[in-house]
This record gives C-alpha cells, structure tokens and sequence, in this order.
C-alpha cells in the first residue's frame, strides 16, 4: 500500500509537468489546426534557460529560495515566451492558408533548428544542476518497512500546476482574450469579420503555451537535476499523447490526459518494468487513436453537407 | 429620406477579375448614410463579389471603395485595409448567406465577443481582466447591457444561455444581424438576411431592418433575392447583371426599368412586356 502511495504521489507530479506541456499542444490545435511539433524544444529551451537563471542566481548571491524560484519561472517564462512567439512569426504564420502538411512540416523543422541550436550553443553533454529544494514530508510511520516522502518539490510542482491551470481556465472562459480565442478557433474569418485581430489572437497562443511549457521546463530542471538538448522530444511526444488522450482540442482534456499519462507511466514503472514505460505511454496513443479517436473529454467532428 | 443625404459609401469603378472571368466590371454606386440600399440582379450577378471587396476577402482589381463615417469627419479606402481593421475602425460590420455564428459558444457571448475590441482596451488586453479591475468589469457589464438590449429586440432573451447552434433557423438570423450590430456598424452589409425564412419571420425582419436604420442611423447595405422585404424597406435599388450595372433608383423605377425586366425574364430584344407582366414583376421572386 505504501508503495502504491508513493508511485501515485511521482505520477501525479509527473502527470502535471506532462499536462502542462500538452496544454500549448491542445490551443494551438484548437486554434489553427495544427500539430505544434516545435512545442517540446519550447519546453527544453524553458529549461535551459531556467539552468541559466539558475547559475545566474548563484552569481549573483540571491540565496532566499522563493525569491530565487519566482525570479527564475519569471525570467523563463518571459524568454521562453519570445521563443514561442518567435516560431510562430517566423515558420507558421508565413505558411498559413497554405496547404495543410505545410505548417507540419515547417514545424518538424523548427524543432530541429531548435534542438541543435541549443545543442551547439550549450553543448551536447547532459548538464546537471544540484538539487535545490531539500526535504519533504514523511507519510508513513517510523517502523514502517517503505518510506513514502512527499518531496517539498513535488508540493511546489503540484500546487504551481494547478495554480496556473486555473488562472487558464479563467483566461480562457472570462476575458475577452478568451473569448476572442474560442471565436477564433471556431470560425476565423468571422472573427477577423467582427473587429478581431487574429493574428494577434494565435500568436498569443503561441506565447501563452510557451510560457506554460517554460513551467514544465523549470520543474523538470528542479526535479530530476539533469537536462541536455534532447529531452523535448520525447516530452514532448508524451504531451502530445496526453492531449490526445484527453482530446485534442479540449483544454480539461489536456490536463486529465496529462495526469493520466504520468500515472501511467509512474504505476508501469513500479509495478512492471521501467525499460518500457514508453511502449506503455505510446501504446496508449495508439489505442486511443483506434478506439476513441476524439480522446476522453474531446467533441467529435460532425462534418456538414 | 431625400437623395441628398451625405454619401456613406462610395463606390467607383470596381472591377475584380479571377483569371479571366470579369466578376464584377465597372461597378459604381453611392449608399448614403440613413438609408438601406439593395443589391439586387440574377443569380451569379456578382452581389457577393461586393461584398467580399468591401469586407476584405478579395483586393479588387481596380477601383476604389470609399467609407466616409458620419461622426469622425475621415474616411476609410476598404480596398487597402486589413480584413479585421475594416471592422475594427472603419466599422463594417457584415452577415452571410449561410449563417455563420460560433455555434459552441452562448448566445450571449456571440454578442459579447462582437464587442471585442472596446473589452480588449477597457481591460488593457486582459491584464486588468485578470486582476478584476474596476474600469474593466464596468467595460464587461456594458457589453453584456448592450448584448442584453439586442436579445431583447430579436426576442431571444429567454434563450441568452443556448448554445447558438441549437437556436432555430430564424432565430440564428437575427441573431447574425443582432451581433454584427453589437460591433457598432457604421454599415451594416446583409448578404440575403431573408433567405429561408417564411413570410411571418421575413415580415419580422423588415421591421428589424427599419428599425436599425431608424433608431441606429446607420446605412445598410442589402444583398436580396426576397421582392417583398427590397422594395419594402429599401431607399435606393442597384442592378446588377453579369458583374455590369444596369439599372439604378427608387424601387418604383428600378421595377420598371426595360433593361432590368430583360435581365430577370429574358424578353427577346425588341419585344415588349405587356404592362401587367412588368408591374407585376416585384412581387414574384425570381429564382
């Protein structure tokens, strides 16, 4: 039971780091219809530059850890929100109207640009970072056989998340951004008809996911201490899944899909083998397609005659 | 409404070529403020194309669109301006043949989302909205009043929370008009505002149309294969035939204009219409 606990507190952890991610997926879809597939290098170039911050910290003496974290998700989210914007303005925007394989494949490339910048200007070998949030609680009694911790980290993490998946949904429901966003995903040229400026309204999209995805980046940084180039794709291939999952388009549906995907991941790797957690992760993208191809909380598509 | 009010709308020599077929060749009119002014001709006449130049969805190939609003002493060239600015400052608000509201969405927020650009600066693009700031929640509880007066006059307020998708058919017209009006049109182009309706709801739709025109003093630009709602409501009839002017005037002249009965019915060159045939020509639709 202990260690039940235990695999459902790193699968929730998980699961919120992945619905983070697979939110920037979801909008951009619902909004132009694409596979944003730049979007995990978005999320490692957060984490590169969340590293940076880091060190930056420590240079300049700032020890108090809220005001360290805080300045470092600003900075990350800011910086890594120009990346988004940047990949919108530069490879989707000019190729909008085009036809639709178009902006997919500028997209695969994007992230290839994006992997080996980072690669060339950082290096190719994996970059550590100490742990710096220590401790945590401990759930089970003394005498007990396993120890269930809940880091302060995984606290931080969950709470973050959920923190900002709120506040999304009330961009999203109440503001007049919002608002324009979903008028937008459902009928473009009649937004732009009555007054509103869509391409404003995508590439806020696209910056509103990368700062989401400069979150996810931060945490993972903090969490497992270790990032190199190449950890975007298969994040990002596992957002993907999770908001697929949940139903592509459907922003309740990312983050359920989310969760569900770390707690996949988290259970499969206790309970039967860690080399093939991502068979497991991916099997699931496979069989979500076949069964229930709009996802859990996903609407079908009626096409109209 | 006399001839002589100031010009709303100024149309010079519109051509818009596809290729090599002539969509529209040398159009021009005038529609004038306070006043509705029907496009009428046969079908494939090229009244959309029109509309698609005023609107933004195609760049004419030669000529000039001219947007003089009452109130700001400037004016607009459509012809040159960006799809969404000419709704946002020149202010055209438009509706189309086949309804296009955001069906997912309520229909209040159909109306509230018309009102976007004023929220967007009210709330500092969303920043105030977020932190609930007091000149953006009074910028919200306006859109939503005047959202709330326009269900009113289409009497939908008892539906304001319905998915927009599920209204009727005749509702989800006016609804089309009651949003395009919530972006405060100085024109307001309806592209067959009665197509599909029966008698009673076309009856109701005229009376909405003057209503605008009264209380709202805008200009109305009027897309119409319906005789009954044009030569009702309208000021001021344009002809088109195959993308060329033919006739232009006051519904009376128009219906009785040699050049307009051909192109309707088709007479031979030269042959006359007997008199009841011409006259009676407004009120049978031609189809």
């Amino acid at each position: 039971m202990d260690y039940f606990i235990q695999q459902l507190i790193n699968g929730v952890t998980l699961g919120a780091i992945y619905g983070l991610i697979a939110i920037g997926y979801t909008m951009v879809y619902g909004i132009i219809g694409m596979i944003n597939f730049a979007h995990g290098d978005i999320y490692m170039i957060g984490a590169f530059i969340s590293l940076v911050g880091f060190l930056l910290m420590g240079v300049l003496g700032i020890s108090y850890l809220p005001l360290a974290l805080f300045t470092v998700l600003l900075l990350s989210m800011l910086l890594t929100a120009v990346y988004g914007w940047a990949v919108e303005r530069i490879a989707y925007r000019p190729l909008r109207g085009s036809f639709k394989l178009a902006p997919l494949i500028s997209a695969i490339g994007m992230s290839i640009v994006l992997e080996n910048y980072v690669q060339v200007a950082q290096g190719a070998r994996v970059k550590p970072l100490p742990p710096i949030v220590h401790g945590g609680f401990e759930l089970s009694a003394a005498n007990a056989d396993y120890h269930v911790t809940l880091s302060y980290l995984q606290v931080v993490i969950v709470l973050v998340t959920v923190g900002l998946m709120a506040g999304f949904t009330y961009v999203i429901t109440r503001t007049p951004l919002g608002r324009a966003q979903r008028a937008t995903e459902q009928d473009m040229t009649m937004a732009s008809l009555l007054g509103v400026n869509v391409d404003r309204v995508v590439s806020t999209t696209f910056v509103l996911g990368a700062a989401l995805a400069a979150v996810a980046g931060l945490m993972v940084t903090l969490y497992y201490g270790v990032i190199d180039f190449y950890i975007g794709f298969i994040a990002g291939m596992k957002a993907f899944t999770a908001a697929v999952l949940g139903g592509i388009g459907s922003l309740p549906g990312a983050m359920l899909g989310g969760l569900l995907i770390g707690l996949i991941e988290a259970f499969w790797s206790a309970y039967f083998s860690i080399e093939y957690k991502d068979v497991a992760v991916f099997s699931i993208l496979v069989l979500v397609l076949i069964f229930r191809p709009t996802g859990l909380l996903g609407r079908p598509e009626i096409e109209k005659v | 409404m006399t001839a002589a009010a100031p010009p709303l709308l100024t149309v010079e020599h519109l051509t818009m070529r596809f290729g090599g077929l002539v969509a529209i060749n040398d159009l021009s009119f005038t529609a004038r403020q306070r006043q509705i002014t029907a496009i009428i001709g046969p079908n494939g006449a090229g009244k959309t194309t029109v509309f698609n130049c005023l609107t933004g969805f195609y760049k004419p190939s030669v000529g000039r669109l001219t947007l003089t609003p009452p109130n700001n002493g400037g004016c607009f060239l459509l012809e040159r301006m960006e799809g969404f600015r000419i709704a946002k400052d020149a202010g055209v608000a438009r509706t189309f043949q086949n309804i296009r509201l955001f069906a997912g969405m309520s229909v209040l927020e159909n109306l509230v989302v018309a009102q976007h650009n004023r929220l967007m600066r009210a709330s500092a693009y969303s920043v105030a909205g977020l932190l609930g700031l007091n000149r953006y929640t009074r910028a919200e509880r306006q859109a939503v009043e005047l959202a709330r007066y326009w269900l009113d006059r289409i009497e939908l307020t008892g539906q304001a929370d319905w998915a927009a998708g599920n209204l009727p058919y005749g509702s989800q017209r006016r609804l089309e008009i009651a949003r395009a009006m919530c972006t405060e049109p100085c024109l307001l182009c309806l592209d067959e505002p009665a197509a599909g309706l029966n008698p009673r709801e076309s009856a109701q739709l005229n009376e909405l149309l003057l209503d605008i025109r009264g209380q709202h003093g805008i200009g109305l630009l009027l897309i119409e294969h319906d005789m009954s709602v044009v030569m009702q409501i309208s000021d001021h009839v344009v002809v088109l035939d195959h993308g060329a002017p033919i006739a232009e005037g006051t519904p009376d002249m128009v219906s009785n204009d040699p050049a307009v009965i051909r192109a309707y019915l088709g007479a031979a060159e030269g042959e006359a219409l007997p008199p009841d045939v011409a006259g009676g020509l407004p009120t049978a639709p031609p189809c």
